[in-house]
């Protein structure tokens, strides 16, 4: 009796415990029903434990970027990039307003849109993250090092910046380009002539491989239709870009009828390689323009503007092998490349099915003229002889696809509201999920560029509607992610989302979290007002401007008390944050500003503007529980009326 | 999760000591932590601090590995806890403070003002003391003399010079109050002498060569 016992507890315990540890490894099968239950073990972070990818969602109508892990859904930061950020004072203080100046002047805000991550040899690197605003067309490089914005550019001859921001497979490129077709260069003139005289511009925006640092190369001058996205082409195809485009009716009004009624539109093929070559050859034409080109440097923890007065452009008919145009049906949206480089996915957003273009049938094309027709001289090619396949999916309304490391494709539908899986070559559907409301991009980490990683698949819906507590009319959007391990896909999560996150990007934690940035140096702070040591701290009078150099360290400001300021002055605080500690802030806030407040990480100077307008004694405080005595971490400012004679002065503790 | 894990085998033994007494847990255990080595084995366990170990210094290890002790980065300055690990003058009192289990206390943001005992200050207690005080049963009365060593406070030597002109005390993490002097050959806390002083990234440490015994005590 007692061996046997032994013997079947002997059992119990190890199949117990082989099945549970094979859950928390999340390598149980999805498709399994028996193990349904195990979804809140898949998508359960434990306390102190970490994600295994960063996703990086952009942040829409918010103008920013948010950084999400998976699969847990949480959020860990919102990375203001292209709106002002009173949590942090970008785009307030003086060293951040620089950063959304344009050529239209400060514009604060803007329509973030499609984060791409540099890649190495067709693989992401996690040096840096891209985004486009669409609004006031612009280019922004993240870093993955401080997660910070540190650098944008304005992006001219372009509006609805939306066919952007991809990179090509060794970031030698992040390519923008222009959704609405404008007057090239900008004039007056009557709307009723759009179509023949508008331009499309797509941009090809160099970056230093070394700084990350962006340079607008060229601008190749495409007919007035409207580019909707693009994507790099890589592996074989590297060296082309592919862009979608609608209404290439060329119309101007009512274009939810009158930019629907060609039957095919195009997908564009630039061979950026041979336009690259053609331009260091001399090729080109300079034209005047103006745009903003805003650099933030970590040392000086400042940013400046400088406006470029001018921009090469390239019209692609003077390039012979540069451009060529493949009809794809419906108003193709999503513009998709598979990681072989070799299939370039149309998805028709009025169409039941999805258009596989074949590379290779490209170049046989090209080679062998099979052409049917032109388009503003620019070579259309015989649809049949370049189509690889049709996804009859059986669904409505395609729009975005991404690929998984096993040769199977992901596609959304808006209108039929599902992820369709399909396999690469056979282009059979495979599964279906319903996400219910309607989904616009999926993401799977990697999923634009040779090596994915297909664990999840994470789909952004635009609707949410009961989806979680009721928050008014105003609802986040939702997220859900799939698992994607098995040959079914399986919902086993979602989790709202901030702004309305169009694209996304992931990647392995891995790949970048020990290089993230924990203090700025002190002894490399080249701010011109930083104050490395409490006893330099001073406070200057020039005119009506008066600039505090001040310093913070647990738990106090130096100096906390200051006389002479006058009613009618500038006043800039500026603020340095003594720390040299992991994660520990100092916030900075005065009554009565104008402005907002500033939070000022180890070893970083920051500045913000505070224009007393009333006579009297003002506290300011630490905004940032900083310390135990964080509450204590407060100063006092005396304003005197206009025409008083206070000296300025200034103290700590009486000295 | 190992202790998860044991749990819920225990779970499973006691369902099956209600359907039958005959299994005692003596018998039980090789088996467990059999299962358990093998469990482990396939999960690919990332820490490897838990490898052979038994199932009780596991579980032990894994809760003292939570909090801001544990963590480690090589730009940020030092805090009180790793500049006093980094000192072979107080490994007593770094012992103290481990076996107190206030570690996490002393790398707090603070600000916090450490007046730390060399290990000779330690070896002038009387004989015993020491030994009795780092008992398991006494942990609350060792942490209290510690915390007689903590001013929640930011506390350099020129302040410390302006709170003994002013004749302020200072006020200690255990409650207790000390008094400041400035004397001739320098500044005293609790009738000892400061010898030396070292800024830390949250707050300072003083160095003195003797244990200030609370009053109340």
């Amino acid at each position: 009796m007692k061996t046997t016992f032994k013997l079947i507890m002997l059992l119990l315990s190890a199949t117990f415990l082989l099945s549970s540890c094979g859950n928390n490894n999340g390598k149980s099968s999805g498709s399994d029903g028996a193990l349904r239950s195990s979804n809140a073990e898949k998508v359960y972070v434990a306390p102190g434990e970490h994600d295994e990818f960063y996703a990086f969602m952009s942040g829409g109508y918010s103008g920013n970027l948010t950084v999400y892990g998976l699969p847990s859904g949480r959020m860990f930061k919102e990375i203001p990039v292209f709106s002002q950020f009173p949590t942090s004072g970008y785009g307030y203080s003086e060293e951040t307003v620089p950063m959304l100046n344009t050529s239209f002047g400060f514009v604060p805000w803007d329509d973030s849109h499609h984060p791409d991550i540099s890649q190495t040899n067709g693989e992401l690197d996690g040096r840096w993250i891209f985004i486009n605003g669409n609004n006031t067309p612009r280019i922004a490089r993240i870093s993955l090092k401080t997660f910070e914005t540190e650098e944008i550019i304005e992006v001219p001859n372009s509006a609805g910046n939306h066919s952007s921001s991809f990179v090509t497979e060794n970031t030698e490129y992040v390519v923008a380009g222009t959704r609405f077709s404008i007057p090239v260069p900008q004039k007056d003139m009557p709307i009723s002539e759009y179509k023949g005289n508008f331009k499309g511009a797509l941009s090809f925006i160099k970056v230093d491989q070394e700084t990350g640092r962006m340079a607008i190369k060229f601008q190749v001058l495409m007919p007035g239709f409207n580019y909707d996205l693009s994507h790099p082409g890589r592996n074989k195809s590297h060296g082309w870009f592919f862009f979608t485009t609608y209404n290439t009716e060329e119309a101007n009004s009512l274009l939810e009828v009158n930019a629907s009624q060609n039957d095919k539109d195009f997908i564009a093929a630039i061979n950026w390689k041979k336009i690259e070559e053609y331009v260091n050859n001399g090729g080109g034409k300079i034209m005047p323009t103006n745009y903003a080109h805003n650099v933030y440097d970590e040392h000086s923890h400042s940013a400046t503007s400088t406006m470029i007065k001018e921009v090469l452009t390239v019209d692609p008919t003077e390039i012979p092998g540069a451009v060529y145009l493949l009809p794809t049906p419906k108003s193709p949206h999503g513009c998709d490349v598979d990681p072989s480089g070799e299939y370039i996915i149309g998805n028709g957003k009025l169409s039941a099915d999805l258009t596989i273009h074949s590379f290779t049938k490209m170049l046989d094309a090209i080679e062998n003229k099979k052409f049917d027709g032109d388009a503003y001289g620019i070579p259309i090619l015989n649809f049949e002889d370049i189509l690889a396949g049709t996804v009859k999916s059986g669904g409505l309304g395609p729009l975005h696809t991404e690929f998984d490391d096993k040769g199977n494709a992901y596609t959304t539908f808006f209108i039929s509201s599902e992820v369709v899986k399909w396999k690469v070559g056979t282009w059979e559907v495979i599964d279906r999920k319903p996400t219910y409301y309607s989904v616009g991009h999926l993401m799977i980490p990697g999923g634009n560029s040779r090596k994915p990683f297909g664990k999840y698949v994470v789909a952004m819906n635009k609707i949410t509607k009961d989806r979680y507590l009721p928050t008014g009319p105003e609802l986040e959007h939702s997220a859900q992610l799939y698992d994607i391990t098995g040959d079914k896909m399986e919902l086993i999560y979602d989790f709202p989302t901030h702004g309305e996150p169009h694209y996304a990007a992931a990647i392995p934690a891995d790949l970048i979290k020990d290089n993230s940035q924990k203090i700025y140096r002190l002894d490399e702070n080249k701010h011109p007002y930083a104050v490395t040591n409490q006893s330099d701290a001073k406070v200057t009078r020039n005119g009506n401007e008066v600039h505090i150099s001040m310093s913070m360290i647990r738990s106090h400001f130096t100096p906390d008390n200051i006389e002479g300021i006058k009613v009618g002055d500038k006043v800039y605080f500026h603020i340095t944050n003594l720390e040299q500690d992991f994660d520990v802030p100092h916030g900075f806030a005065m009554i009565g500003a104008n402005t907002s407040e500033i939070l000022v990480m180890p070893g970083q100077t920051k500045t913000i503007l505070w224009e007393p307008k009333q006579v009297g004694v003002w506290p300011f405080y630490c905004t940032d529980f900083c310390s135990a005595l964080h509450q204590e971490m407060q100063g006092y400012i005396r304003v005197s009326p206009k025409e008083s004679n206070i000296d300025l002065s200034w103290s700590l503790d009486g000295e | 999760m190992i202790n998860i894990i044991f749990l819920s085998v225990h779970q499973h033994y006691f369902c099956v000591k209600y359907k039958s007494t005959i299994m005692k847990p003596a018998t039980l255990i090789p088996i467990l932590v059999f299962a358990i080595v093998i469990s482990c084995t396939n999960k690919n366990h990332t820490d490897n601090k838990t490898k052979g170990n038994t199932i009780e210094q596991n579980s032990k290890q894994e809760a003292e590995n939570q909090g801001q002790a544990s963590i480690t980065d090589d730009i940020s300055d030092s805090n009180a806890l790793q500049v006093a690990k980094s000192l072979p003058d107080f490994t007593t009192l770094v012992t103290a403070i481990e076996t107190a289990g206030v570690e996490n206390s002393v790398v707090n943001v603070g600000p916090l003002t450490i007046f730390a005992p060399t290990n000779s200050a330690f070896d002038k207690l009387p004989s015993g003391t020491l030994e009795n005080l780092v008992k398991p049963g006494n942990k609350e009365k060792l942490a209290y003399i510690l915390k007689n060593h903590v001013a929640p406070a930011n506390y350099p030597d020129s302040q410390l010079e302006k709170e003994a002109e002013k004749g302020r005390k200072l006020y200690m993490a255990s409650g207790e109050y000390l008094n400041v002097l400035k004397k001739e050959d320098g500044l005293y806390v609790g009738d000892t002498k400061i010898l030396k002083t070292v800024k830390v990234s949250n707050g300072w440490i003083h160095v003195i060569d003797d244990v200030i015994i609370p009053t109340n005590k």
